[in-house]
């Protein structure tokens, strides 16, 4: 099975990243764009195969390396 | 007294380092590979500059994970000596040796260029030969500098006096603009609880030499001989 994990930033934590694309959209003409917030995407293939077994081992991966928890959050999703 | 700089991948302050130390010191450093499990027995540990991994994931996220710095945690915690310089900053914060993160600029860009730096405390080993609030002018040269901790992290590392450094004008005073990355309280280096593990973005190796147009990095190298020897 697979896993997917979206690692973000907290809220709170600034995004200079995120603010330059939302000016950049506002500067390309699109209306309307508020708070951009950019994060990461990231696809793990598991050899697991009972999806709670897969969630928590992921979880852990998530906590030891994959977010820096001082300023990110994560989510995993097991498909 | 003995040093050891740790190598990884992509290390590239690594001899620099090592050069100042040896000048310094008197004696070359160890050169300790990142695969390494066991760190030889050594009074200081300079974990350097550079970028460990292709700063792949988050600058230091790799390097925090690698097997010779399980062996400099445990050192650590019985009281080695550990400098970490710029990425090696980066990576004592991902390993959890120190508080904080340090995240990319406030102005998005790679920073390359002479700082001056307020010296909180001359009472650690590693800033004895400073005087207290002396400024100092030092290099940085790095995109992910911009420290960052929660509003109660920020109270406790204050208290507790573990800012060693922060960023301030020629003058010395607090001005935003000297804040060349956007780190929170303008810190530029920080100690652990006990002051025996500092991490700092600018490079003192680098001005350590009057061919290099100055000597500001000198006396943190002094501080450790002194205080080690």
């Amino acid at each position: 099975m697979k896993a997917k994990v979206h690692v973000t930033l907290k809220n709170g934590v600034l995004d200079p990243q995120g603010k330059a694309v939302g000016h950049a959209l506002e500067s390309l003409g699109f209306q309307g764009v508020g708070d951009v917030r950019v994060g990461k995407y990231i696809e793990i293939e598991l050899a697991e195969t009972d999806p709670a077994k897969a969630k928590a081992a992921v979880t852990d991966m998530g906590k030891q390396l994959l977010a820096n928890t001082v300023i990110e959050n994560f989510t995993v999703e097991i498909v | 007294m003995q040093a050891a700089v740790i190598v990884f991948p992509g290390s590239n302050c690594d001899r620099d380092v090592a050069v100042s130390l040896a000048h310094i010191m008197g004696r070359p450093p160890l050169m300790v590979w990142h695969r390494d499990a066991q760190l030889p027995k050594v009074d200081l540990v300079v974990v350097p500059g550079g970028f460990s991994y292709g700063d792949y994931l988050r600058s230091g996220a790799m390097a925090a994970h690698s097997p010779i710095l399980r062996s400099v945690k445990e050192a650590a915690a019985k009281g080695t000596r550990v400098l970490g310089i710029c990425n090696g900053f980066q990576i004592l914060t991902e390993a959890g040796l120190l508080p904080g993160a340090l995240m990319r600029n406030r102005g998005l860009k790679f920073v390359c260029k002479d700082v001056h730096l307020s010296v909180l405390r001359a009472d650690t080993d590693f800033t004895r030969r400073y005087r207290k609030h002396q400024v100092i002018r030092i290099p940085i040269a790095h995109a992910d500098g911009n420290f960052f901790a929660d509003d109660d992290t920020l109270e406790r590392i204050e208290d507790n006096g573990q800012v060693a450094f922060r960023y301030v004008d020629e003058a010395g005073n607090l001005d935003d603009r000297a804040n060349p990355n956007g780190s929170a309280r303008a810190i530029a280096g920080l100690y652990n609880e006990t002051a025996t593990v500092l991490g700092l973005m600018p490079h003192p190796e680098r001005l350590a030499d009057p061919a290099l147009g100055g000597t500001d990095g000198v006396p943190m190298f002094e501080s450790l001989l002194e205080a080690l020897s």
